[in-house]
């Protein structure tokens, strides 16, 4: 008999934190964390966009470092504290950032956006006051394809302005 | 020629007269769909899950051509957890194939959802496996076993023809797919009057597409006690789809119910899934449990929707010497790739445009499209018409180039003028309104025409060469799908339509369906600026329900999102039916208060006695009554505060013997300004200064607009500097993913200024144009500035659409290269 997915990719238990709540879960060792968050724990908000690493729309920040999720494995993630799009505000509030790429027209089909919006978050907590040049860079690692970048530039100086972000 | 279309409703001269100035159409409203999207609760068509569903993977061709001699699941099939298989052979029996646009010799074409026999393309789908993961059925997909006997690759157009040539469709006879002469005015005269003939031996628009960031999927369900399949997908066109998919399926439409709500980008790319909603909808029958398609970044690459690639060869340029422009030849060659899934219908959409901005008025095109052995082409953002627009536009710069004229003042000379409008184009088609010129000084103004000279000593001190360059065209919308008989006499299509339901619900909800399958143009928000001018109310009270769903019963035969029309034909609909809605809210107010409908109106969210406040029934209470508390209403009143408006542009069916009519009912109008610096020892560049100035007509919500005309321009920039599909001469893509495919990042943007103006269309119910797809303008503004800074380094012509920095450093290395493209000839 030819192998199958249980001999092939045996499954591991681990223990995730995401936005605050611990979640315990079998999940194979082949499984991308972003597929066990979306799939598995159906937080829906990080997207794929690309099979490469170069989109940037499944972007999360994992123990305070931005990383993009379809480039770990789930189990990489074992006891690690993780924060998605779902979790940067409170209840149904916005953020102030999040508020800022409303206002500036920031997002249009909104599929970029989450990604987006943790690669500021991160940029805004280690740089409250970033240039236009460190915005850019700073999300150099997100792909748009519908806005041109502009509006997410300015909706990010928005929101560092007078800090508190 | 089209008019203004008027609205029949039962009181429309007092909402239209009386109501109080519009607060709402003109307004940056905030957009309704962002705060779902900025919390990530969305629901894009990848998070809709079922129990039990399957993922597909599909097994794909390594072979640009070939024919298939075996096919073996089996040993996919024996591991546990996976479900199932399906083949073309399966394909076949179980459909037919899809409805060709062509007449012969692509009419014949045998298309079918998976490949029979033969592959055609790198990437096309030949089996498709179903598991219980996703990552199983990729890995299971290893397992099943093709065997391919190679076939000699078509991956230039320009082979197609030659004798040699392995043919790609044996049904067809040919790899021509369609051709057609397009000749209008008196060519032999206007060449006969021109004092100078510019003549171009080739020019090249390349292949890219929008590469939307969500890639195509569906989620398939089958009831097996309806025979009905709910098709939940990120189809832009489910109207396209549904015509494609029933025939072919041998099911009546009311078997296909489609599903969209969040779509994560489109730009027509996501119009021709058809085959891979056949593949989920069999698969869902076959297999009795729900299945899951998402497409893979480099599937979609390798197989989606690439944009038409477009060959013009022996071009001749009519010139007088002031520099009026009497008309052109020319013979286009379309790159259709593997399969006809939109074409040639899409492929001579040019036809809206023929004359792009200008003048001239004697034209012939000699158009042929070809099958190759690539990813089939299908609607891209600007489809068509960018081509020949890019042409257009390259004609101009090329002809002033080579007559040592400014491209500035050809362009003023020659673009049709603002008290011509409404225009009609050589081939019937009428331009609704415009200022070209007026935009253009726009335009200028922002760029700092007047200070480009010191900009270009300043960069030649620096060691740059700078030059700048003038991108016009155009963004014909709302298009009379008559224009398909052009191709196919046989075709029973013309015109079009869209649909919007409104009501007033029992607690005063007013509720708005549409037809359409927006993927990022702010519909919900735009349709509510409408309904609440018109109700006089509050946007925050219309509620607009986000996506399509074929149950709601607002769609119509061309419903979808896409050929830049939803400001006609999306909101002529809306409007069209809140205009039935507050008509009715009036008459039942005229029973209830006891007045004419003369004497009532709107405002505040009630119906009320004009000059007596106090005498207001509010739009809870209409909705109460008329769905709840009817008794002893009259009999006749005809009241159901649920109004379903069908919106349908005036076309007339095209003179099919002389392609001669009117093909789209708007025209928006772009131009653009772009100003390079290129190193001359590398020929790398950098857009350092952009321009975009826009027309759409009245724009309901600016902020969306403008929108809008920033992702067009970015996608421009995109495809004029780096996005190219390269394949090899063996059929291979050499950029199936975002590595290889370079798409504008945060750090490639240029500094941007954005202008307007607005020139009403008289031909829509709001004074609206479709808008979206101007972005070209990028592609031909670049091209043009490239060329100019390349002026003094030997004078190369950019010949092709696409100039990464190694076809600068070639064109100035070796600018007698593309010299010997053109030639003038005096007279």
């Amino acid at each position: 008999m030819e192998p199958t997915a249980a001999t092939v990719s045996p499954a591991r238990q681990i223990t995730v934190t995401i936005n605050g709540t611990t979640y315990e879960r079998e999940v194979e060792a082949r499984k991308l964390l972003i597929h066990f968050i979306r799939d598995d724990l159906d937080l829906t908000g990080s997207h794929i966009g690309c099979d490469t690493g170069n989109c940037g729309a499944c972007s999360v920040i994992v123990d305070g470092t931005l990383l993009k999720s379809c480039m770990l494995l789930a189990v990489q993630a074992d006891g690690a504290s993780i924060e998605t799009v779902e979790g940067i505000a409170d209840d149904d509030e916005l953020t102030k950032l999040q508020q800022s790429f409303s206002d500036r027209h920031a997002l249009q089909c909104g599929y970029c956006t989450p990604g987006m919006l943790m690669s500021a978050t991160a940029l805004l907590r280690a740089n409250p006051q970033p240039t236009e040049e460190e915005i850019r860079k700073a999300l150099q690692g997100n792909i748009c394809r519908c806005t041109g970048y502009w509006n997410i530039f300015e909706a990010v100086k928005d929101a560092a302005d007078g800090a508190g972000a | 020629m089209s008019t203004t279309t008027t609205t029949p409703t039962i009181a429309p001269d007092v909402v239209e007269t009386e109501a109080p100035a519009k607060q709402w159409s003109g307004q940056n409203v905030p957009r309704k769909e962002d705060k779902r999207l900025v919390q990530g609760q969305g629901v894009f068509v990848d998070d809709v899950k079922r129990h039990g569903m399957g993922f597909v993977h599909f097994v794909r061709s390594p072979f640009a051509h070939a024919h298939i001699t075996s096919i073996d699941v089996s040993k996919a099939e024996e591991i546990g957890g996976v479900y199932g298989t399906l083949t073309g052979e399966e394909v076949a029996s179980l459909t037919d194939p899809f409805f060709q646009l062509s007449t012969p010799p692509g009419a014949h074409l045998e298309d079918y959802a998976l490949a029979l026999g033969k592959v055609r393309f790198v990437g096309e789908p030949v089996v498709a496996v179903v598991a219980e993961t996703r990552e199983l059925a990729r890995d299971a997909s290893e397992l099943v076993e093709v065997e391919y006997e190679p076939l000699d690759p078509i991956s230039d157009a320009r082979r197609a023809q030659d004798g040699q040539a392995p043919i790609l469709h044996e049904a067809a006879g040919s790899n021509v797919m369609w051709e057609g002469v397009y000749e209008w005015g008196d060519l032999d005269a206007a060449f006969a009057e021109a004092d100078r003939i510019v003549k171009i031996k080739e020019l090249h628009f390349h292949r890219f597409n929008s590469t939307p960031l969500e890639c195509d999927g569906a989620l398939v369900e089958y009831n097996r006690g309806t025979a009905q399949w709910t098709i939940h997908t990120n189809n832009q066109f489910p109207g396209f789809a549904a015509i494609m998919m029933g025939p072919a399926m041998r099911c009546g439409l009311d078997k296909l119910r489609f599903v969209t709500q969040d779509i994560g980008g489109g730009f027509g790319n996501k119009i021709t899934s058809h085959p891979q909603l056949v593949v989920c909808c069999l698969l869902a029958r076959k297999l009795r449990r729900p299945i899951q398609w998402t497409e893979w970044r480099t599937d979609f690459h390798l197989s989606m929707s690439h944009g038409n690639e477009r060959w013009f060869h022996d071009t001749e340029v009519a010139v007088k010497a002031d520099g009026t422009l009497l008309g052109f030849r020319t013979k286009a060659l379309d790159d259709a790739g593997a399969w006809l899934r939109y074409e040639p219908l899409g492929g001579v959409i040019w036809a809206q445009v023929t004359p792009g901005m200008y003048r001239w008025r004697h034209i012939r095109l000699d158009f042929t499209q070809v099958a190759t052995n690539k990813a089939p082409v299908s609607p891209n953002r600007g489809y068509s018409r960018m081509q020949h627009l890019w042409f257009t536009e390259r004609v101009i710069d090329i002809v002033a180039h080579e007559l040592d004229l400014d491209p500035v003042e050809v362009r003023k000379r020659n673009y049709i003028r603002a008290d011509e409008m409404p225009y009609e184009t050589p081939n019937g088609c009428v331009y609704d309104s415009g200022d070209y010129a007026k935009m253009l000084d726009v335009a200028l103004d922002l760029i700092g025409w007047s200070g480009i000279d010191e900009r270009r000593r300043d960069a030649e001190a620096r060691g740059k060469l700078l030059g700048v360059g003038i991108g016009s065209t155009l963004d014909s919308g709302t298009n009379n799908f008559g224009q398909s008989r052009m191709i196919n006499p046989e075709l029973q299509f013309s015109g079009n339509n869209e649909v919007a339901t409104v009501k007033l619900d029992i607690f005063g909800e007013i509720v708005v369906t549409l037809g359409t399958t927006p993927q990022g143009q702010g519909h919900e928000t735009t349709a509510a600026q409408v309904v609440a001018d018109i109700l006089s109310c509050s946007v925050d009270d219309v509620h607009v329900r986000a996506g399509h769903d074929s149950y709601w019963n607002s769609h119509a035969g061309f419903s979808g999102t896409y050929a830049s029309q939803f400001a006609v034909t999306g909101l002529g609909a809306v409007k069209g039916a809140t205009d039935l809605l507050a008509g009715e809210i009036k008459k039942l107010g005229s029973v209830i208060l006891g007045a004419p409908e003369e004497a009532l109106e709107l405002a505040e969210g009630t119906v009320r006695i004009k000059g007596t406040p106090e005498a207001a029934l509010p739009f809870m209470a209409c909705g109460a009554i008329i769905n709840a508390n009817n008794a002893g209403l009259p009999e006749d009143l005809g009241v159901t505060l649920n109004c379903r408006y069908v919106y349908r542009p005036q076309f007339e069916v095209p003179d099919v013997e002389r392609k001669f009519g009117n093909l789209t009912l708007t025209y928006a109008a772009q131009v653009h300004a772009a100003v390079v610096e290129i190193d001359p020892e590398t020929g790398a560049y950098d857009v350092v200064d952009y321009v975009a100035v826009d027309d759409c007509g009245k724009r309901i919500n600016p902020q969306i607009v403008e929108g809008q005309v920033m992702g067009a321009t970015a996608q421009a920039l995109g495809a004029a500097t780096h996005e190219q599909f390269v394949y090899d001469e063996d059929g291979n893509l050499l950029t199936p993913n975002f590595y290889d495919y370079h798409v504008p990042h945060a750090l490639d943007m240029p500094p941007l200024q954005t202008g307007y103006i607005e020139s009403a269309s008289p031909f829509t119910p709001l004074g609206t144009k479709g808008m979206g797809e101007g972005g070209g303008a990028g592609i031909h503004a670049v091209c043009a500035a490239i060329q100019d800074a390349l002026r003094s380094r030997g004078g190369a012509i950019v010949w092709d659409s696409c100039n990464p920095y190694h076809r600068v450093w070639e064109m100035l290395e070796h600018p007698e290269r593309t010299r010997e493209l053109v030639e003038v000839v005096e007279r």
